[in-house]
């Protein structure tokens, strides 16, 4: 089977955020006066051929505890879902 | 020409040149290694030098730890060869798991370029084993990514077993406990953000990076006498 595979990375929760910090101040800057608690991560997307979604699922968190992500500043966050056929 | 320093050069290093000639004015002989290798046999000792490794893409360190010559690398640590990181070296040997914690975005975003003083925290690693602890020393930094972290566990192991190596007088990165290097527990492994390489003349503002370097090929020459002793290849 064919999945879609979304991995969100940020921050660990209780460290400092510079980006997110500096995209705040550039929305309060604009009178977005109402936004606050900006965090900036990244999403890494791509296909996996796997038996099922637990393999799949084993598979990715393989991926993120050995490259996508820094356990020591980053967690992640992992959504599968089977790829569309047309 | 014993040339037993291996300078390691990954797509998108760029102190290597640096670091050569620096090594060499001090009397030792270095050689500019590509990351495809697989052994460093020969070597008894590696820099990891300055630079953006693989376009700093993912993370900074994040791919250059997966280089083959990293596991070279990785062996001749374990054996007790000296292994220095700087700057973007320093980086890679933490995503190696090679020294704990991490180094983040700069505090404020702000890239720094400047001359920095630094202050010797310990001397028991192979970049400070030659200067005494309180030494203040002038040094560069060029670095977006130098805000050392580390969890509460492994800060407090570190800083009681004189583990933090080299401290920031005054903090340009938001760096935990000021810190601008550390040592493994052994002390053969030291990563650090300021570069040494830049300061080993007055000519070009400070010359305080050469008894850094100087006890670091003092370490490796150290290292490569007690291999002789020991017998391994």
């Amino acid at each position: 089977m064919n999945f879609d595979v979304s991995v969100l990375v940020r921050g660990v929760e209780g460290i400092a955020d510079p980006e997110g910090r500096t995209v705040e101040r550039a929305l309060g800057a604009l009178g977005f006066a109402g936004a606050s608690s900006v965090r900036v991560g990244k999403v890494i997307n791509l296909c996996l051929s796997a038996d099922d979604t637990e393999s799949a699922r084993v598979e990715v968190e393989e991926m993120c505890d050995r490259l996508l992500a820094n356990p020591v500043i980053e967690r992640y966050e992992i959504t599968i879902v089977p790829t569309k056929t047309s | 020409m014993n040339e037993n320093i291996a300078i390691i050069r990954f797509p998108g290093s760029n102190c290597e040149f640096d670091v050569e000639e620096a090594i060499n004015r001090i009397g030792a002989h270095a050689r500019i290694v590509w990351h495809h290798e697989h052994d460093l046999e020969g070597f008894d000792g590696v820099i990891i030098p300055g630079g953006f490794a693989h376009g700093d893409y993912l993370r900074c360190g994040a791919i250059a730890r997966f280089s083959p010559v990293m596991e070279a690398v990785a062996s001749l640590a374990e054996l007790g060869g000296p292994v220095l990181g700087i700057c973007n070296g320093f980086q890679v040997l933490t995503e190696a798991g090679l020294l704990p914690g991490a180094l983040m975005r700069n505090a404020g975003m702000r890239f720094v370029c400047e001359t920095v003083t630094v202050e010797v925290a310990s001397n028991r690693s192979a970049l400070t084993a030659e200067v005494a602890a309180g030494t203040r020393l002038r040094l560069p930094v060029n670095h977006g990514e130098g805000n050392y972290i580390c969890d509460a566990e492994t800060l407090s192991e570190i800083e009681s077993s004189g583990q933090v190596v080299l401290r920031y007088a005054n903090n340009p990165n938001g760096s935990l406990n000021d810190i601008a290097g550390i040592t493994n527990r052994t002390g053969n492994i030291v990563g650090l953000m300021p570069h040494p390489e830049r300061a080993f003349d007055l000519v070009v503002g400070s010359a305080d990076g050469v008894p850094l370097l100087r006890s670091f090929v003092h370490s490796v020459e150290a290292f490569a006498k007690c291999r002789v002793v020991v017998g391994q290849v």
